[in-house]
């Protein structure tokens, strides 16, 4: 077994990339309340905020600072220790999936190949599935424990939610997954690379455009996001389902839900729209003449401009679609999502089968 | 059930056809509008930096003025005292002596002259009443103070600065009003 | 001792805990959380054996699902020492002595087979990794699979008749 005999160096390039990757995440999620605030002020044509610092860009650290200095106050009834590891839960798991998603293609340091990639496990998507389905137990535990009915009212729904959907999440993927043939998340992206156009052609928004538009309306519903913001209807549950929480508690659950959206925005540029990939542009041939490093930076950056696009549309949609009412939800998830997954994996058997023939 | 009125309006629910009920169309129209809308000009006026516009009687704080050599318009006549319907203004009269030309216009001035803020209405009924000139309201307005004693005004308070000592503020005063009359 | 090694019986030991606090502990809560970590053991222990996709399609199905919809249950149904109605000692007795007996079988059954486990394992080290899996499913094993689907069906079909609303037909 090859795991015994551990590079020394490749054990400190891992942990180096897992500290950066996390600061990465940390600080993106920071400035994504603070882009919610402006988008959100922007769209209903105000201005957002603008007094911290220049174009108020300390916002976020002001937040920070807030809930830091806040008040800890844990319920007398509620159940400590379950109250405590929830939103530590929920953190973790909105972590976790950053570690399969290929950030960029290696790069060469000191003569060493290092990859931008966490870790390249075979099973990557499968990965993500995995740790996208305990991320309900962040919102059950917390909302359990808090021994408040709202919160358990919101934390049940919220779990019924993020089931139901992953249903079709899982199974608009498998249409994806029958034309890639991997589930390495590595290798999808490498095989989209290699599409004509400088890859613009392999994307496979082009092939699974059913198929994306269902996985990315899933990836709203799993990421509690509005119109599917239900396990925090503030009107109806007060505040849903962290409505105890205070201080730096309340600030993970509101931050793992940022960071939540950070990753699967870059779960959905890398299954769907290429990863790293530059479009219209040859990496192969421009790494000869430029140097592989700086091309590997300009794959990471479009990657980054790609997560942008979507952190912009999950506020988009945000601000533009009202909530669904609970039924409506439950209509969409089973009835309209979960055949049309269905549907949209057959048709692509039967015409990956008919290509072939 | 019978209409009572007869104007109430049947309304037309048809089902929604296929487009309809697919939302998609409709949901990126409605996102079309929201983007649209990022562009536009917005309503937000950043306050302590810009200022909303005033009207021409825009009625804010009282002021008394001074003539053009500073003297004190006011003679403590007690007509503004009269006129007004909130009773918030209280002043008690003096007589000039030799060596206070330079202070007061008149030979009778108000050795007090005070304005609850707190009971004023703004209504600018003091300001018509005077004749003299010598009260009028300018365009300071939301005053804030922690105690109530703090809103009751005295006439320190309420003077405009004197030209003989502070040119510039005597002017900037000045110039408020006179554009306020011009319009 | 080898990091797998370590890693067995660090997995082994979480996993027996984890079991036994599942059994042990007051809170009906507490015990389905308990069992998600026996999960995770277990998963940690396919992912020595190398096989990793059993290792996530365990934590996705079982954790992820089932364990989220005991939880369910258990959360809306309020359970605690009080309202539990005390099992009689007849029953306690039965529960004890059946457990007991399986163990027993089990052990048994398993008491020569080391060798046999153990040649499994270095024959055929890649059977966990999604590709072989999905040859020998499809392959040696089509028909209890397919068996078992239909299992699967039935049990979609006897959830949704049981979920369906009465027709307004049955009452005229």
């Amino acid at each position: 077994m090859e795991i015994l005999q551990i590079d020394l160096f490749l054990f400190l390039e891992k942990l180096l990339l897992i500290g950066g990757i996390i600061t990465f995440s940390l600080v993106i999620a920071m400035y994504t309340t603070y882009a919610e605030r402006k988008v959100a002020a922007v769209i209903q044509d105000r201005l957002g905020p603008n007094r911290a610092g220049p174009f108020g860009l300390a916002q976020p650290l002001a937040d920070g600072l807030k809930l830091f200095f806040k008040e800890e106050i844990i319920p007398l009834t509620s159940n400590k220790v379950l109250f405590i590891i929830g939103p530590a839960l929920a953190m973790m798991t909105a972590m976790l999936t950053s570690a399969v998603i290929p950030w960029g293609s290696s790069i060469n340091v000191f003569g060493r190949d290092v990859s931008l990639q966490i870790a390249d496990v075979n099973i990557g998507v499968l990965y993500v599935f995995g740790v996208v389905s305990l991320g309900v137990y962040g919102i059950m535990i917390g909302g359990w424990s808090s021994n408040n009915k709202f919160s358990l009212i919101a934390a049940v729904r919220g779990a019924s939610q993020i089931i139901s959907y992953e249903l079709a999440m899982g199974l608009s993927l498998i249409a994806l997954l029958m034309l890639t043939g991997s589930l390495s998340m590595k290798t999808i992206v490498e095989q989209q690379m290699s599409g004509g156009w400088g890859g613009f052609l392999g994307w496979n928004i082009l092939y699974q455009p059913l198929g994306f538009l269902i996985f990315l309306i899933c990836v709203f519903a799993e990421c509690n996001r509005t119109p599917f913001d239900l396990p925090e209807a503030e009107n109806e549950l007060n505040f849903g389902y962290h409505q105890e929480y205070s201080s730096m508690k309340l600030g993970f659950y509101l931050f793992a839900e940022y960071i939540n959206m950070f990753i699967s925005s870059a779960v959905v540029s890398t299954l769907f729209f290429g990863g790293y990939d530059i479009p219209f542009v040859n990496e192969t041939t421009l790494a000869a003449s430029w140097g592989g490093n700086i091309v590997a930076v300009m794959g990471f950056a479009a990657l980054f401009a790609k997560i942008v696009f979507f952190l912009f549309l999950f506020m988009w949609v945000r601000w533009t679609i009202p909530r669904f009412r609970y039924d409506q939800l439950m209509d969409l998830g089973w009835k309209k999502l979960i055949p049309l997954a269905l549907a949209n994996m057959l048709i692509t058997a039967i015409v990956i089968l008919w290509l072939n023939k | 059930m019978a209409s009572l009125t007869n104007r109430s309006k049947v309304l037309e629910q048809t089902p929604l056809n296929f487009m309809e009920r697919l939302y998609l169309p409709n949901i990126f129209k409605g996102m079309a509008i929201t983007f649209s809308h990022i562009f536009k000009k917005k309503a937000t006026i950043s306050y302590p930096e810009e200022k909303r516009p005033f009207s021409p009687v825009f009625r804010g704080l009282h002021v008394l003025n001074r003539d053009e050599e500073g003297r004190e318009n006011c003679t403590a006549c007690g007509l503004c005292a009269v006129a007004c319907p909130a009773e918030a203004i209280t002043m008690e009269g003096a007589e000039r002596q030799k060596n206070e030309e330079h202070l007061y216009r008149e030979e009778k001035y108000a050795a007090k002259y005070e304005i609850n803020m707190l009971r004023c209405i703004f209504c600018g009924l003091c300001e018509e009443a005077c004749p003299k000139d010598a009260i009028y309201m300018s365009e300071t307005f939301a005053p804030s103070n922690f105690t109530r004693q703090g809103f009751i005004y005295s006439k320190d308070e309420l003077l405009i600065p004197d030209p003989t000592t502070n040119k510039e503020g005597y002017e900037a005063a000045r110039g408020l009003r006179e554009a306020q009359i011009k319009k | 001792m080898t990091i797998i090694e370590i890693l067995f019986w660090f997995l082994s030991a979480l996993a027996l805990f984890g079991a036994l606090m599942v059994v042990f502990s007051k809170n009906p809560v507490h015990s389905v959380l308990w069992l998600i970590v026996v999960f995770f053991a277990i998963s940690g222990h396919y992912i020595v054996l190398n096989a990793q996709f059993l290792a996530i399609v365990n934590l996705i199905v079982y954790a992820g699902a089932i364990m989220v919809l005991f939880l369910f249950v258990i959360m809306l149904m309020n359970m605690n020492t009080e309202s539990e109605p005390q099992k009689s000692k007849w029953l306690r007795m039965a529960a004890a002595l059946s457990g007991g007996s399986l163990m027993l079988i089990l052990v048994a059954a398993l008491k020569d087979n080391t060798s046999k486990v153990t040649g499994m394992f270095t024959a055929e080290a890649n059977i966990g990794l999604i590709k072989n899996l999905g040859k020998v499913l499809f392959t040696d094993y089509v028909v209890p699979f397919e068996i078992s689907s239909v299992l699967f069906l039935s049990a979609i079909v006897g959830a949704v008749i049981l979920g369906k609303k009465e027709n307004s037909t049955t009452h005229s």
